[in-house]
């Protein structure tokens, strides 16, 4: 099993930006019954990088990012977001993070705008109304702000979750399958609005993902899932490399099938 | 790949098919989730019970209703306080289910007992539109006063309020737990407080065994009280602390269930998966 720090690339990042880690993972473990959803996963995502778990459905992506958020008790094991102990004083890291999925929604009678302002609220943002107009601007929502939630189409359902995740500025965002059932157009706006995002506010995200172009397009590490545990671990060029593919698709692949299983 | 031919019905039977296809999914449903299994009889047998004592206290006091105008307009104002209080908190954290932005609120700054005090809040506010409605109603169409109670209207409302919002914290840590298949309970749960409280019967008329639960109702103490000030004996200091009493017993246990729900939710995922 690999173990915190033997990533080549976390550790240089860390050595050559001198960053703190802002998600340290240590031998988290999640059982439902007999099943082990999670088995001893460790990683560790310096700050102000952008990183992915992948894996395929049922890899322990989501329960993982759950677990990270605090909506999820592990069974053993830690997770520590921006020093803080998310099993234990989650309430302190959580005005700095943030959260976006395709399969947690907003009231459907709401208008878009009274959605992001109830969020503005709970995260306790000064002049909300002027931080989710730049966010309208921003995210091409301008035109959608009074029109009710459920009304949307999915693309645009996404930019509002996505500007949901935003309001607070977040240090660390979580996203679980950020362009899942967008068309590739749609797709690459959000993505490219992340990459900005991230290199602007020097934020550490966290994508869960099986969209092998969207983490070979955003991510600098790439946390390779399979039954709950950390199989390979690295940069998406150091994967190619390592594995002597093309795309990252043919790595999962061969990952996936056991056919290239390393040591 | 293998290529076989399968015999697919047509015309009526294939309609039939479909129809017991449903039935199927329903019964399915029903066997899967036990609130919904109790529903079935629930409400038959809180009717027959309740109809059934409100059937033997009049049949030997005909002439009781004579002594105050609006005895059970009074009765059923001050139980929709209960009812609507607990539908306040229950209906309204559903609407978040509904919705499936429960995952969303949870990853906010947002704690617990945050949301219980929101979900308490706004309980009072519909509580105070929907009674205060009927009551003026009453007022135009009976010319009746539940505010000519008093200051002891505010006695009666509070407790009834406290209450209802226990019953709802309770409902609310059910659902969490079990999901929306327990969501009937919301509609259903008070009524089974309904026939023991004494809202329309005093409560010595209720058998030995009715009487020994109702000690244990906020709402029964509620209702003696009611009837006290409207035959004019006066407020009953003693019931109203036994009924304060109760409430901050109820309050404590709702709470304490609603935070082991909410573990339990936490520990089994279901903040995200919250379903049927």
């Amino acid at each position: 099993m690999l173990r915190l720090g033997e990533n080549p690339w976390i550790r240089d990042t860390l050595q050559k930006t001198n960053v703190e880690v802002a998600i340290r993972v240590e031998d988290l473990c999640k059982v439902f019954g007999k099943i082990k959803a999670v088995d001893h996963l460790s990683f560790s995502v310096p700050g102000g990088t952008t990183c992915a778990l992948l894996g395929a459905n049922g890899a322990g992506k989501t329960t993982t990012l759950s677990m990270l958020l605090g909506l999820l008790l592990p069974t053993s094991g830690s997770i520590r977001i921006l020093g803080v102990d998310m099993v234990r004083d989650r309430f302190d890291a959580l005005p700095r993070m943030n959260f976006t999925s395709p399969y947690v929604d907003l009231p459907q009678r709401l208008s878009v705008f009274q959605n992001l302002d109830i969020y503005a609220r709970l995260y306790g943002i000064r002049g909300p109304k002027q931080r989710i107009l730049q966010l309208a601007e921003e995210l091409q929502l301008t035109g959608f702000l009074k029109r009710p939630y459920g009304s949307l189409s999915a693309g645009q359902r996404t930019r509002v979750s996505l500007a949901k995740s935003l309001l607070n500025e977040p240090e660390v965002l979580l996203m679980d399958e950020p362009t899942a059932s967008l068309d590739p157009a749609s797709a690459e706006t959000i993505r490219a609005y992340l990459r900005e995002y991230q290199k602007h506010s020097g934020a550490t995200v966290l994508l869960a993902s099986h969209n092998m172009q969207e983490v070979e397009r955003l991510c600098e590490n790439v946390f390779i899932m399979k039954q709950g545990r950390i199989v390979d671990q690295g940069s998406p060029g150091l994967l190619l490399e390592k594995y002597g593919r093309e795309t990252l698709e043919q790595v999962f692949i061969d990952i996936s099938r056991d056919e290239n299983p390393l040591p | 790949m293998k290529t076989h031919s399968l015999r697919i019905a047509g015309g009526l039977f294939a309609s039939l098919g479909r129809i017991f296809a449903l039935v199927r999914r329903y019964l399915y449903l029903l066997r899967n989730s036990w609130p919904r299994l109790l529903e079935l009889a629930y409400w038959p047998v809180i009717q027959v019970v309740l109809w059934g004592l409100i059937d033997q206290f009049f049949t030997g006091h005909s002439d009781w209703l004579a002594q105050a105008a609006g005895m059970l307009i009074a009765a059923v104002l001050l139980w929709d306080v209960l009812f609507r209080a607990q539908l306040g908190v229950s209906i309204v954290f559903f609407e978040e289910m509904y919705s499936r932005n429960l995952g969303h609120l949870f990853v906010s700054p947002l704690r617990p007992h945050e949301l219980v005090a929101s979900l308490l809040f706004i309980s009072l506010l519909r509580t105070l539109l929907g009674v205060g409605a009927a009551a003026l109603l009453a007022i135009a169409l009976y010319q009746f006063s539940i505010f000519d109670l008093g200051l002891p209207l505010l006695a009666f409302f509070s407790n009834l309020l406290v209450m209802g919002w226990a019953i709802g914290i309770f409902v609310v840590a059910l659902v969490l737990r079990y999901g929306l298949g327990a969501e009937g309970l919301a509609w259903a749960i008070v009524f089974a407080f309904a026939p023991l409280s004494g809202i329309y019967y005093p409560i010595s008329s209720l058998p030995a065994w009715g009487q020994a639960v109702a000690a244990w109702l906020p709402s029964s103490y509620v209702f003696e009280g009611m009837r006290g000030v409207m035959l004019r004996e006066g407020f009953a200091y003693e019931l109203f602390a036994d009924a304060v009493r109760l409430n901050v017993l109820y309050l404590l246990v709702g709470a304490l269930l609603f935070l082991l729900a909410f573990r339990a939710a936490r520990s089994r995922d279901l903040l995200l998966h919250v379903g049927e």
